[in-house]
């Protein structure tokens, strides 16, 4: 591997944040594209309302496929690439919910109050997008030292439980061929399980190694298999 | 004026060689002076192969039922399409339904008919005098278009077969070939369809075999098709090879698979909400801002009578 990838300057880090960040706006720049030149088919604003679903779903799997990606590689700076790969998903759940009470529904708020009450596949998008907002603000690192690393970590673990709504919102609204939605689900189930397997790991390798008393302030119990 | 010279056989008469917007041009004059389009006998397919088939002409004549409406246009009508043995994507269909060979194709016809038989496509298309009838297609997706199918009454082949008193319900079974279509069990192959016989035998109810004036596409059905025009699109099976008259309601394809979701009858109707889409407003093809859905997709006045009655809560 070349050694730039191993450790980056901090320079190289910019630039390939910034590449990074050229390349997520890819999808978008297509999509407005092909609305001005009306290329996306018969129906645009359902080839819009899908495509910026479909974009948020795969954001929300790339963000969650950083920390294995970097475990396994070995490439730490990955972990400098999340936030904004998480503040992309945000940005194109926006730009999906926008789609969808703009073009969709135009403003119909009767109509849009409707969808989220009466139809379990919208709730549970909705649902997921409303859990969405209080991560993206608090996303910077002012934020991450308000709340103390400890809560912003735990309010950020709803991010698992939005990939599971976000899922599940596609699983129901497929009419009949489930096979997308199962690819995402699987994928989703691999990246999770991952998080299960280190947990698990964690619990073994504490239960090994004698922690080092001194810097406990706690009695330690250990449980001694015979 | 475009008049499209090259491509087609020698023998196409300069007359037969209509571009689109000709067309549609002497369409829309047609359907106001309630004139026939009588110039030749354009069954080209009957005549000759493969070559004359993009640009075989359809001679059929104007219909009191068909609506004023703006068409949809081709491009959308022939791209945007709901035929899932071709694939699940819109646009799979166009791509890929290019693979069903539509010659030769039979029909066939039977259950409680006194002359139950198959009929073969070229006697299809000459069964009835052929008809243009411009019709709103519904989704229950929640859009919606306006098409210049070309095509018969359905009841014009029922009558052929001669069907029983003891025959209530037809049933319409679609091709399926596992080699060039979806293997994926995504709906039971092949589609089935059915209507009731009241439904089956009124004049809105239609065998489509075109159009926009041509020769149905593969991916709208071709070659022979069912146009129910006050029901949700999935009643309208395509590519028809088997047509079953029964005592009992048939089971069809989404309802089986969907049952409170689809249900026998699927008529267009804004105030049965789909579990998935209200249905009380559609998008039509080519237009921003919905519109409202009509009852019975505007043609209450036809065919509201057939349900005087029945609660169409209970059979949506
Ligand atoms: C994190 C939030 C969300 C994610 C990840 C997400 C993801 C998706 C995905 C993957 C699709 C399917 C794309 C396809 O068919 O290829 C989709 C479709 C859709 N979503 Fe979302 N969505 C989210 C939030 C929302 C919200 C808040 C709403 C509306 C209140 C919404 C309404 C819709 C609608 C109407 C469709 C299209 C259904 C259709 O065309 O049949 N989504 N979304």
């Amino acid at each position: 591997m070349p050694n730039f990838l191993r450790a980056p300057s901090g320079a190289q880090i910019a630039l390939l944040k910034a590449a990074v960040f050229f390349a997520c706006l890819l999808p978008a720049l297509d999509l407005a594209l092909g609305w001005r030149n009306g290329t996306l088919g018969a129906n645009p604003i359902e080839t819009l309302t899908r495509a910026s679903g479909e974009w948020t779903l795969r954001f929300l799997l790339i963000t969650l496929a950083v920390s294995p990606l970097r475990r396994y590689s070995g490439l730490h700076w990955l972990l400098r690439l999340r936030r904004m790969l998480g503040l992309f998903a945000f940005t194109y759940a926006a730009a999906h919910f926008m789609a969808y009470i703009w073009l969709d529904q135009f403003f119909d708020w009767r109509a849009i109050a409707h969808d989220i009450l009466d139809r379990p596949f919208i709730a549970v998008g909705f649902a997921a997008f409303v859990l969405l907002v209080p991560l993206a603000a608090t996303s910077s690192k002012a934020a991450i030292r308000r709340l103390g690393g400890r809560r912003w970590q735990s309010l950020h673990r709803s991010v698992y439980a939005i990939a599971i709504l976000a899922v599940i919102h596609f699983w129901w609204l497929v009419k009949a061929d489930l096979l997308k939605p199962f690819i995402y689900a699987l994928i989703l189930a691999v990246l999770l399980g991952l998080r299960a397997w280190w947990r698990e790991l964690e619990r073994r390798r504490q239960l090994s190694v004698p922690p080092p008393a001194k810097h406990l302030d706690r009695p330690v119990i250990r449980i001694v298999q015979k | 004026m475009l008049i499209r010279s090259t491509s087609g056989p020698a023998d196409i008469l300069p007359s037969e060689i209509t571009s689109r917007a000709l067309f549609e041009g002497r369409r829309r004059f047609l359907a106001r002076s309630g004139l026939g389009l009588t110039a030749g006998a354009a069954l080209w397919y009957g005549l000759g192969g493969e070559a004359r088939a993009a640009t075989a002409r359809l001679s059929a004549a104007a219909s009191p039922l068909s609506t004023d409406e703006a068409l949809t246009g081709h491009e959308a009508v022939t791209s945007y399409n709901n035929f899932y043995e071709f694939g699940t994507d819109k646009g799979d269909p166009a791509r890929n339904a290019h693979r069903m060979s539509t010659r030769p194709w039979t029909v066939t016809v039977e259950g409680l008919a006194a002359r139950p038989r198959s009929f073969g496509i070229d006697e299809l298309l000459k069964l009835a005098p052929l008809e243009e009838r411009i019709y709103r297609l519904r989704c229950v997706e929640g859009w919606s278009m306006v098409v210049p199918w070309v095509g018969f009454p359905l009841a014009a082949l029922l009558k052929a077969v001669e069907p029983l008193g003891s025959a209530k319900y037809v049933e319409f079974l679609t091709h399926y070939d596992p080699e060039i279509m979806l293997r994926r069990p995504i709906l039971q192959w092949p589609y089935g369809e059915g209507l009731r016989m009241d439904e089956a035998l009124h004049p809105l109810t239609i065998l489509a075999v075109g159009l926009y004036g041509e020769l149905l596409p593969n991916q709208n059905g071709a070659p022979i098709r069912l146009v129910v025009p006050w029901k949700y699109g999935f009643k309208s099976a395509k590519s028809i090879t088997t047509i079953r008259l029964l005592e009992r309601q048939p089971a069809t394809a989404w309802r089986r698979t969907a049952p409170h979701e689809y249900g026998f009858y699927a008529n267009v109707n804004p105030d049965v909400s789909h579990p998935r889409w209200s249905q009380a407003t559609e998008r039509r093809i080519g237009e921003i801002r919905k519109r409202p859905t009509l009852m019975f997709n505007g043609y209450a006045e036809q065919v509201a009578s057939l349900y005087q009655g029945m609660d169409l809560r209970t059979y949506y």
